[in-house]
């Protein structure tokens, strides 16, 4: 069993690399100064102040902990209660917006460049500290090359988010563009729990109650990560690492263990896919560490991580400012020392090239 | 090492497999393109008959969208889950190294050589004019 818990929090965390934190979403006018003249008009005259996913209400309470609802400025908010006391070496931002969603690919585009610049400017200028994730629009691939082009000489951006949930899965050929640029740049693809609900949340249709959106969002990891793979996106861009961010993390063995089975009797129709799911899995895809689904007993912890077969997937997250754990108590409990040690900053140091300089 | 004789080379058509009892093992004899194979008969995942498989290509291809057919009817898919098996070497496409059946030493010899062989010959009317299948376990 690990020990952990008996050490020091900040001598585990000074220098670590947190792969998921929020800012608050930008507001209309946090954005204005970022899109030209036809867009300024357009925004002000639609007057939708944020741009916010159903299926990741930064406004709804329960999705922030109270006492992580400071006024005044933000990052001032952010230092004050997450990089400073942890003393983390760095943190990537991820915006988790309506921007992913929107269904004007010409909009969607203006939203996204804005978003980056605000973020930059804002955030990243602000503390050396900060990382970002680039939005891009998939709904505009050829849009989002360009942003991903405008933006590859600014090693700040460090990945392309993207949602659980899409227009199409992941791994189909029409996105390729994306990937192949991500590639080229050292930018992991950061898919982030959220839905762009242009399907039903759920493979039987809608459901009534919020924990069953939380619920929805495994399957919707399960069916990019399965999609990248039997397209043949790692066949065809070797170098593209995938994060799963705030996935739950234990769901990753069974599709592992289902998809290795069963492309031992369907592979014929996939022949690309020369190694099995499993082993692609631990080669491409990386798991932050927050929310971590887990049996009580931290014992059992190490049994679940010990069937991913890998010490490199783990990457250590806060998911700030969102309600997982009581003050600062953000490691996961009963993660084997070795993997969490890995986990804190060497893991995501080989997954973001960009983070190394 | 037991040597058996288990058919006459006409008892197994060009591209097909037949199952044989050796000893106290089941036997699947196949014949790619003239040249006979012999593997356990017994799916290593659930045990299902590997003769009453497809006997099939390798499938193969590099990009997404490349299907290229090798090395024809040298592999065959398991009857129940499709798992392909390689029919020359006995292993599993997908994992060849813990996933096999065993193979073995088949051969042909003339009628003739058999009758004075050391050959369990009572089992067949071995005739001088056949050519016989024999398997080594």
């Amino acid at each position: 069993m690990s020990d952990t818990l008996d050490r020091p929090r900040a001598m585990i965390t000074a220098g670590a690399i947190d792969t998921d934190v929020h800012p608050p979403l930008p507001r209309q006018a946090d954005l204005l100064p970022y899109l030209d003249p036809y867009w300024a008009e357009t925004f002000q005259s639609r007057d939708v102040d944020v741009l916010e996913l159903m299926s990741f209400p930064e406004r709804t309470k329960p999705y922030r902990r109270a006492d992580w609802q400071g006024e005044g400025d933000a990052l001032v908010a952010m230092q004050k209660d997450l990089l400073d006391p942890l003393q983390l070496g760095q943190a990537i931002l991820n915006v988790v917006s309506g921007a992913h969603a929107l269904f004007d690919p010409y909009l969607q585009l203006a939203v996204c460049r804005a978003t980056n610049d605000w973020l930059a400017d804002q955030w990243l200028s602000r503390d050396d500290r900060l990382r970002a994730s680039i939005l891009v629009p998939f709904s505009n691939v050829a849009g989002a090359v360009q942003e991903i082009e405008r933006l590859a000489g600014d090693k700040r951006f460090v990945q392309i988010l993207t949602l659980a949930a899409g227009e199409l899965p992941l791994g189909r050929q029409s996105y390729w563009p994306i990937f192949e640029a991500a590639e080229k740049h050292g930018l992991p693809i950061g898919i982030h729990a959220g839905s762009m609900l242009r399907h039903a949340p759920s493979h039987s249709g809608y459901h009534s109650f919020l924990i069953e959106d939380h619920i929805a969002m495994t399957h919707g990891f399960a069916t990019q990560i399965a999609s990248l793979i039997a397209e043949g996106v790692f066949a065809k861009y070797p170098a593209l690492k995938v994060v799963a961010i705030e996935s739950g993390v234990s769901w990753v063995p069974p599709l592992m263990w289902r998809m290795s089975k069963d492309w031992r009797g369907t592979r014929v129709e996939v022949p690309w896919v020369k190694d099995s799911p499993a082993a692609l899995i631990r080669k491409h895809v990386r798991l932050t560490s927050q929310p971590f689904d887990a049996p009580e007993d931290p014992s059992e912890v190490e049994t679940m991580l010990s069937h991913l077969l890998s010490d490199d997937m783990l990457l250590f997250s806060s998911d700030y400012p969102h309600c997982h754990y009581e003050g600062l108590d953000v490691l996961p409990r009963g993660v084997p020392e070795a993997m969490l040690q890995k986990a804190m900053r060497a893991n995501a140091l080989a997954t973001y090239p960009r983070l190394g300089g | 090492m037991p040597e058996y004789v288990v058919c006459k080379l006409t008892d197994i058509p060009m591209g097909q497999s037949r199952r044989f009892t050796a000893g106290k093992r089941d036997i699947a004899i196949f014949n790619v393109q003239g040249d006979l194979h012999a593997i356990a008969d017994r799916c290593p995942h659930e045990g299902a008959s590997l003769c009453k498989g497809v006997i099939t290509s390798l499938v193969s291809g590099d990009e997404p969208g490349e299907y290229r057919l090798e090395r024809q009817g040298e592999m065959v898919r398991c009857p129940w889950h499709g798992w392909e098996f390689d029919i020359l070497t006995g292993k599993s496409y997908c994992d060849p190294n813990r996933m096999k059946v065993r193979s073995y030493d088949v051969k042909v010899a003339p009628g003739e050589t058999l009758a004075e062989g050391p050959y369990q010959i009572e089992i067949y009317d071995v005739s001088v004019q056949d050519d016989y299948v024999i398997v080594t376990l």
